[in-house]
């Protein structure tokens, strides 16, 4: 706009702009603005939908708020035009149930289209939009276990876990394979692709990319009990030789996650710090996802089978050993646990990291050192 | 009048009838009864659905070969058929206004039912008494909640059969109490048809299976 | 529930002096204030030696106008419970930043949410519509009453019973702290061992029972009970409406009734359908409890789109554009609600097929509503619009229900719904359809059909008031939360990390202000004109109606119609009077109608103590509750007389007044 402004808008312009813009300002319209690429073209979905609509939304109400006004009684003009039985007029009966029809049919096509490309199930053929690749080349694996009220992310190519911080390098295509240990929830990082629940006894999957380094959250989008509003955790994208340098710094900690520290790390508890494991039991996931982490506990997977077999015949009916798997009153935080404070268990090691900093190991410390320097 | 109307002012037209139209008493009773009973229908929809997700699931378990006798189905299954017949027959003499020999019938449809039902509580409890409970697996609590809502159903119907012979013997066949015991049919036969659903797709084709 | 039984446990069940919530100071508030307000209304009662009348005129009639205003006030008490949900939900959200956590816990935080989800639903959606229905569907189509009177009261008390168990839950133990639909296996008694999910559980099996008969009522009464003349193609579209309604109702509420059946057998039997372990499957729940809950959403907005075409057509005084194709939409709405059920979880992991198929279907919904939108647009085009408050609601809800109908067809795109799934632009758009829709069409009806029911209109300035409290406010509230939904912020969240939101969440609680602010103003505007009702009385038809409704007197006599009416258009009052009808001023003859029957009140008080002993796992009582309610019910049935004549003379002195407050008023 080249000409000048009146007087009288600049000073209204002045006036409100600090209000206008005081809830824009430091806003991260994330879903509108992310970093990965699945999660742009739902952007882009987003968009084309919307402007779709608006083509039949926007006349409509225009049209009623014209009419009205241009048919309100006391409007003497349009008195003339008054028609009490006029009720029918098939050309508008067409109209009215075409011209939706026509855009749900675009939209439809989109929605046939874009839901079968964005399948979460369905391997990635392209980087971003200038780089394909061949959906054959096998993703980099990251195994999520949504426990309460904390996510455990497991590297099972790196033989590394970490609980709450999901590290990625970028332009690397990930499969993530997502369970849960008690109840529903929902795998949801803004910045890099839509969601999937987290199920107990289930394995789903998501195939995502991260397109550039960036430090954002992700969190469950599922409610989930107590402590949902804190299960959150942090993601960041690292370029290679940052993303080897975190790697190599989590393969230093001491720390293993094996059954017994799975275990104790899946106890009920809230604001769980980061923590690092430099080793992993390389059946945990298959384990938490068949739910059978405990010693003792019969595999679903192995109960399917026998199932699948047509039953293990009368006698079985008085076997119910290792089949129980949901306990009674299993999603409150113990007081033994609270009073620990935020550290996760006993004896998984690790310290929170400072917000939004590379987290720093502590598995040489104890963990009522972590405790301390966390407090 | 307002303007909007009162143009054209057209010929008259008869706005009531000379004599008012008068609904019978119960002229909707059928119907409503009928909706009942497509409602109930699809309770037992949802317990079918759910039996066909969760029938496969023994959790490591007994699965239905190991625990249905189909001779003891047979005889259940004949004993409610039979109900159904005796039911039909007390109807036919409902409609020759013969109460003693309605009377006779429904009695014998009560047998029939409680044996039905002696039956199925023998077989739920010999299930128990095997470790076979509802609480066993995802199969067993399908497989109880489906059969026993049926059974359920039989205990309220052999309840209100038992009502209604009251109301016979003191009221008589009076168009209240007819339209009572239509009800009653539509419901015992519908009964009839659930089971046949039951007998087939949780006994018949489980043993197959 | 192992070991041994004390005798106070055997009495009381798990019910203990602690289960009175002591240490939450707003529910001991809450508490008191409720205990002298109902000391107080009680008080109030027995002073004015009101309780035999209320007694007598109300709780024990099967008259459905009188049913239909129990409805409506049952639904605006438990509107006002919702709404403090509603409020302290906006506070701790808005509160809840740079580390504060608010000044709710988890434990009371998350009651509050699952609380409003559930009572705005059954407890102030349904019983508003059921109400509306209950009053307006007889006299539209002639009716002297239901085709099962006694069912009909019975039917709403037991939805007064599920909201009494509801209410309980606030002062007696805690409610569900699982979201409004109860997902398992977190409602599943190991991870929710407490009374919670119990009282969802009662409370919405005993109301559940009220609502499918009174569903399956109003269908008899439309089938049957129509007057001469009116076939199903010149039935009023609120009628239409009505019956796909009530066809909806009677074919997705025994699914509800089905599923919280199983999800109880878990919790009190130890079976496995929805547990992780011993073969459950708690993803079948989730489909099960869609199957019932996406045609819920069209049971209460069908209606709403009857009222809109009644009052669009009536305010514009002009015939309703496209009746024929309103009434097939409305029925391809009614089908197509059962195919769309698995939008609500695209998340879940289905296949692309299969998420596609179903976000398609959901779109193809929108083709019928947009064609019912277009409608209405036409119904104006060349009509003379008086706009008092109904047509106000009208103009309002086209502008705001169109905006909400398309966030919700962009959550049905899967790829959208993906990232947009639970969060708070899912909030905002349900809002926007059930407020735009189904809330604003109530206030529509309510300020069109009051002077039918109460003989006078409702005041025009508080009304604008409240009308322009409810559209700012509403934009207010929830405009931020489709904001926050694109930053990526979930639903049913506590306590926030980041500040930049806060800005959104205090605007959004400044909007929920005014909308109370219109909620005082309705109330103010209900209370003003009861007092100046003879201000503003109105005779028969103050808004020169076009339908049968309009043709008796307002309020309707008992009988609602002396001669049944014949009709022989669509618009049969419109009909009539263009005719010049006359109205028959002798001749009348002594009136069939039903009679008054305490049954349904005691039936289903005992359903609802047997809910309450089954809660606290007092057996006995449940035990006794149960078979008091078969019993009772048996002995209903040995009462064979159950209808009265008024006489002739009743009905000529009724129809006599009349005729002078019309000479009078002319």
């Amino acid at each position: 706009m080249s000409q000048p402004h009146s007087p009288l808008r600049i000073r209204l312009l002045r006036w409100s702009a600090p209000i206008l813009a005081a809830p824009l300002a430091g806003c991260n319209w994330v879903v509108m603005n992310p970093s990965g690429d699945i999660a742009l073209q739902q952007r882009d979905l987003i968009l084309i939908s919307t402007a779709l609509m608006l083509l039949i939304v926007l006349p409509v109400m225009a049209l009623v708020v014209v009419f009205a006004l241009r048919y309100r009684a006391t409007n003497r003009a349009t008195d003339a035009d008054y028609d009490p039985d006029w009720d029918h007029s098939t050309k508008l009966e067409l109209l009215i149930w075409s011209a939706p029809l026509l855009i749900i049919i675009a939209l439809g096509a989109l929605t046939w289209v874009s839901t079968h490309k964005l399948d979460p199930y369905r391997p990635l053929d392209r980087i971003d939009a200038k780089t394909a690749i061949d959906p054959k080349v096998k993703p980099m694996t990251v195994e999520v276990v949504a426990l309460d009220w904390k996510w455990l992310f497991i590297y099972p190519d790196l033989g590394v876990a970490t609980v709450n911080e999901l590290v990625l390098p970028a332009n690397v295509p990930v499969r993530f394979d997502i369970t849960a240990s008690t109840v529903m929830n929902s795998f949801y990082v803004p910045e890099l692709a839509g969601q999937i629940y987290a199920m107990p006894g289930m394995k789903t999957q998501l195939h995502a990319v991260a397109n550039k380094p960036v430090t954002g959250t992700g969190f469950s989008a599922n409610y989930s009990g107590a402590g949902f509003t804190h299960m959150r955790f942090g993601y960041k994208a690292m370029d290679k030789a940052g993303f080897d340098a975190w790697a190599a710094r989590v393969k230093a900690s001491r720390a293993a996650l094996d059954r017994n520290v799975y275990l104790a790390l899946a106890r009920p508890s809230e604001k769980a710090p980061v923590a690092y494991f430099g080793a992993t039991d390389p059946k945990l996931f298959d384990a938490v996802v068949n739910l059978c982490p405990k010693p003792g506990q019969r595999c679903m997977s192995e109960l399917m089978h026998v199932d699948m077999m047509g039953g293990a015949g009368k006698e079985s009916a008085h076997d119910t050993q290792g089949l129980q798997y949901d306990v009674p009153n299993s999603h409150v935080i113990e007081q033994s646990d609270q009073n620990k404070g935020q550290e996760t268990a006993p004896d998984a090691p690790g310290a929170p990291g400072p917000h939004h900093e590379p987290a720093i190991d502590h598995s040489n410390h104890s963990g009522a050192d972590a405790h301390a320097q966390h407090r | 009048m307002s303007s909007a109307t009162a143009n054209a002012p057209a010929e008259p037209r008869a706005y009531h009838l000379p004599e008012e139209p008068h609904l019978h008493e119960g002229h909707s009773t059928m119907l409503g009864f009928w909706m009942y009973l497509m409602s109930d229908c699809l309770i037992f929809a949802i317990l079918f659905a759910t039996y066909a997700v969760l029938g496969g699931s023994y959790a490591g378990g007994p699965g239905p070969k190991d625990l249905f006798d189909l001779n003891l189905i047979a005889l259940n299954t004949a004993m409610l058929l039979f109900s159904s017949i005796t039911y039909g027959f007390a109807m036919l003499a409902m409609e020759k206004n013969r109460i003693s020999a309605t009377q006779g019938w429904l009695f014998v449809t009560l047998l029939f039912g409680g044996a039905f039902l002696f039956i199925e509580l023998y077989e739920f409890s010999h299930l128990i008494h095997e470790g076979a409970g509802p609480t066993r697996s995802a199969f067993l609590s399908s497989f109880f909640t489906l059969v026993g809502t049926h059974g359920l159903h039989v205990t309220f119907g052999s309840i209100w059969l038992v009502t209604l012979m009251v109301q016979v013997a003191k009221k008589g066949l009076i168009p209240a109490n007819k339209r009572r015991l239509m009800c009653l049919s539509m419901f015992w036969h519908f009964l009839d048809v659930i089971w046949i659903g039951v007998f087939t797709f949780v006994y018949l084709m489980g043993v197959l299976r | 529930m192992t070991g041994t039984l004390t005798t106070t446990q055997m009495i009381f069940g798990r019910l203990t002096w602690d289960s009175f919530p002591w240490h939450e100071p707003i529910v001991v508030a809450t508490f008191c204030a409720v205990v002298l307000g109902g000391a107080a209304v009680v008080g109030a009662l027995t002073y004015f030696r009101l309780w035999g009348y209320l007694w007598k005129e109300w709780f024990t009639s099967v008259d459905h106008k009188k049913i239909g205003i129990m409805y409506m006030v049952l639904g605006l008490i438990m509107f006002l419970r919702g709404f403090a949900d509603a409020i302290m939900m906006r506070l701790q959200q808005a509160w809840a930043f740079n580390g504060s956590e608010g000044y709710l816990n988890a434990h009371h935080y998350d009651q509050v949410f699952t609380a409003h989800g559930v009572i705005m639903i059954f407890f102030v959606a349904m019983p508003f519509i059921t109400g509306l229905m209950n009053y307006i569907v007889p006299l539209q189509i002639g009716a002297r009453d239901v085709s099962f009177p006694f069912l009909n009261n019975f039917s709403f008390w037991m939805t007064t019973g599920g909201a009494v168990l509801v209410m309980c839950s606030l002062f007696l133990g805690e409610f569900a702290q699982t979201g409004w639909l109860a997902y398992p296996p977190l409602s599943g008694i190991d991870y929710s061992p407490a009374t919670g999910v119990d009282y969802y559980i009662w409370a919405l099996q005993v109301a559940g029972v009220g609502t499918t008969l009174s569903g399956i009522n109003l269908i008899a009464t439309i089938v049957k009970m129509r007057a001469p003349g009116m076939s199903l193609m010149k039935m009023p579209v609120f009628t239409w409406t009505s019956l796909c309604a009530n066809v909806l109702i009677v074919a997705s509420f025994p699914i509800l009734t089905a599923t919280l059946v199983l999800l109880s057998l878990d919790r009190y039997v130890g079976t496995n359908f929805f547990t992780n372990d011993f073969g459950g499957n708690p993803m079948m729940y989730v489909n099960l409890i869609w199957i019932w809950g996406h045609p819920e959403v069209y049971i209460l907005i069908l209606p709403l789109f009857g009222v809109f075409s009644e009052v669009v057509s009536t305010f514009c005084s002009k015939r309703l554009f496209g009746y024929t194709s309103m009434v097939y939409a409305t029925c391809t709405i009614m089908v197509l609600s059962y195919l769309v059920w698995l939008h609500h979880f695209f998340t879940m992991g289905s296949g692309a097929s299969v998420n596609s198929f179903f976000g398609i279907t959901t779109m193809i919904i929108s083709i019928p509503t947009g064609a019912k939108l277009f409608n209405w647009l036409f119904t104006m085009y060349r009509g003379r619009i008086r706009f008092e408050l109904p047509m106000m609601w009208a103009v309002a809800f086209m502008l705001t229900f169109t905006v909400g109908g398309m966030t919700g067809v962009l959550l049905a795109v899967p790829p959208a719904d993906f990232v947009l799934h639970n969060s708070l632009f899912l909030i905002a758009h349900f809002h926007n359809v059930i407020i735009g829709g189904v809330l604003f069409g109530l206030f529509a009806a309510i300020n069109y059909w009051w002077p039918k029911a109460f003989g006078f209109r409702l005041n025009q300035f508080w009304g604008k008031v409240s009308f322009w409290c409810w559209n700012i406010g509403f934009w207010l509230a929830f405009g931020p939360l489709y904001v926050l939904g694109l930053m990526g912020v979930t639903r049913r969240m506590r306590v926030f990390d980041d500040p930049s939101l806060q800005i959104w969440f205090i605007i959004a609680a400044i909007g929920a202000a005014i909308i109370a602010a219109g909620i005082g103003a309705m109330l103010i505007q209900f209370a003003w004109s009861i007092w100046k009702r003879k201000e503003l009385a109105v005779e028969g038809d103050p808004w020169d109606g076009r339908t049968l409704e309009w043709a008796t007197s307002s309020p309707p006599p008992e009988y609602n119609f002396a001669f049944t009416p014949v009709v022989h258009d669509a618009d049969s009052w419109a009909d009539m009077k263009k005719h010049g009808y006359q109205r028959p001023l002798s001749g009348f003859k002594a009136i069939h109608m039903p009679s008054s029957t305490g049954t349904g009140v005691i039936l289903a008080a005992l359903s609802t103590l047997c809910g309450f002993a089954l809660i606290w796992y007092i057996w006995w009582l449940a035990g006794l509750g149960f078979i008091g309610i078969v019993a009772v019910a048996i002995a209903h049935t040995f009462n064979y007389k159950r209808d009265f004549y008024i006489p002739v003379e009743e009905v000529t002195r009724t129809e006599e007044e009349r005729t002078r407050i019309l000479a009078a008023g002319v």
